[in-house]
């Protein structure tokens, strides 16, 4: 089976501020506020350039960021999080 | 309406109305001296549950632009707690100018404390000892947030102090009436604020402290991280989600910019202690 691929709104489609660890998003499709630990904000802005499965996301946030140790099952698990909250969705 | 009472509280014109005279009066004498308002903005009526109720075992039904089903009659006697139950769900559900946040709010020095918490959390006795103690009072239910410049808005009605905390007011000198027996809520007194809440009705002031006191436990004092006192807020706002993005800034801009803390306390004299000492510090 195919792993699953990824989608989110544009960056546009929500208003982010960050309040201490944790980054408060406003979704403006739907009006919900969701507070996002890391890396869910960081897994969303990388959606910014298109779908992505989680190895595509692991790749362009290692571009970014420093990653240690076994980063693919949290961040299948960060995208599953996103989408049971309405931020993401499975294209 | 037969009878009807128009008065203003800060920046809410409340156009009271009822079939009965006596909610009405009792009304008019508790904000006696509150101005009247140019424009009515929220209205709220006191109909009996069927008209022949009007006179037999008459029971009052709140009612308004704003409603909600399940908001229970009451007995006539309790005639004032109904207009006051009413005037905050016609805010509470109403009003769009300002964030609403379910805190009550003092000022000393030109800033604002606030102080959010559940009923029973203490914060409208709080508010009424220290409103009583040099403060200005703005406000014990509803803190007015600006959606501009997140200034507080004063919303000066009369206190609602509930069982205990009306002996607690009373023995710091304070008057407490009318007081309402045997309410859904126990004992419901009312402590009119002093004369220059009312003259300083319309001046907002910037929050400086956010309190989330709890009453009955031992004396302790912890920070509050701002996504934490961030999703209190949001719980403890009545128009939150219909402010859309304007309450979203508005409610990260007070938590980004005003520290938060958490405080216990077991009694209203160490209680009103804590704050003056937490003010001092903050």
């Amino acid at each position: 089976m195919a792993p699953p691929v990824y989608a989110a709104d544009p960056p546009g489609a929500r208003a982010t501020i960050r309040l201490d660890d944790l980054v408060a998003v406003l979704h403006r499709p739907s009006g919900t506020t969701h507070l996002l630990a890391p890396p869910a904000p960081e897994l969303l802005d990388a959606l910014a350039s298109g779908p992505a499965s989680a190895e595509m996301l692991l790749g362009r946030l290692s571009q970014q960021y420093e990653l240690i140790g076994s980063e693919m099952d949290a961040i299948v698990a960060r995208m599953e999080e996103l989408v049971a909250a309405g931020l993401a969705w499975r294209a | 309406m037969r009878h009807a009472h128009a008065v203003r509280v800060g920046a809410v014109g409340f156009r009271i109305g009822a079939a009965w005279r006596a909610p009405v009066a009792a009304l008019a004498r508790l904000y006696e001296g509150y101005p009247a308002p140019e424009v009515a903005d929220l209205t709220v009526r006191l109909e009996p549950q069927r008209p022949w109720r009007r006179w037999v075992r008459p029971s009052v039904e709140i009612a308004g632009d704003y409603w909600l089903p399940d908001a229970a009659p009451l007995p006539l006697e309790q005639g004032l707690l109904a207009a006051e139950m009413g005037m905050n769900l016609q805010v509470a559900l109403g009003w769009r100018r300002h964030l609403l946040l379910h805190a009550s709010a003092v000022e000393k020095d030109g800033r604002v404390l606030l102080m959010s918490g559940a009923s029973g959390s203490g914060k409208s006795t709080l508010a009424t000892l220290l409103g009583m103690s040099g403060w200005r009072f703005l406000g014990d239910e509803f803190a007015f947030v600006a959606l501009d410049d997140g200034r507080i808005h004063p919303f000066p009605r009369a206190a609602s102090l509930k069982n205990g905390a009306i002996e607690a007011v009373r023995a710091a000198g304070g008057t407490v009436g009318p007081v309402l027996e045997g309410t859904p809520k126990g004992a419901i007194g009312y402590w009119r604020p002093p004369a220059d809440a009312l003259a300083r009705m319309a001046e907002a002031a910037p929050p400086a402290l956010l309190l989330f006191p709890r009453f009955g436990h031992a004396e302790a004092v912890e920070p509050m991280p701002p996504s934490e006192a961030f999703m209190r807020l949001t719980q403890a706002s009545t128009n939150y989600v219909a402010l859309g993005e304007a309450g979203f800034a508005t409610l990260a801009r007070l938590v980004g910019t005003v520290p938060a803390l958490a405080i216990d306390y077991p009694d209203s004299a160490t209680g009103l202690a804590l704050v003056e000492r937490l003010w001092s510090e903050a």
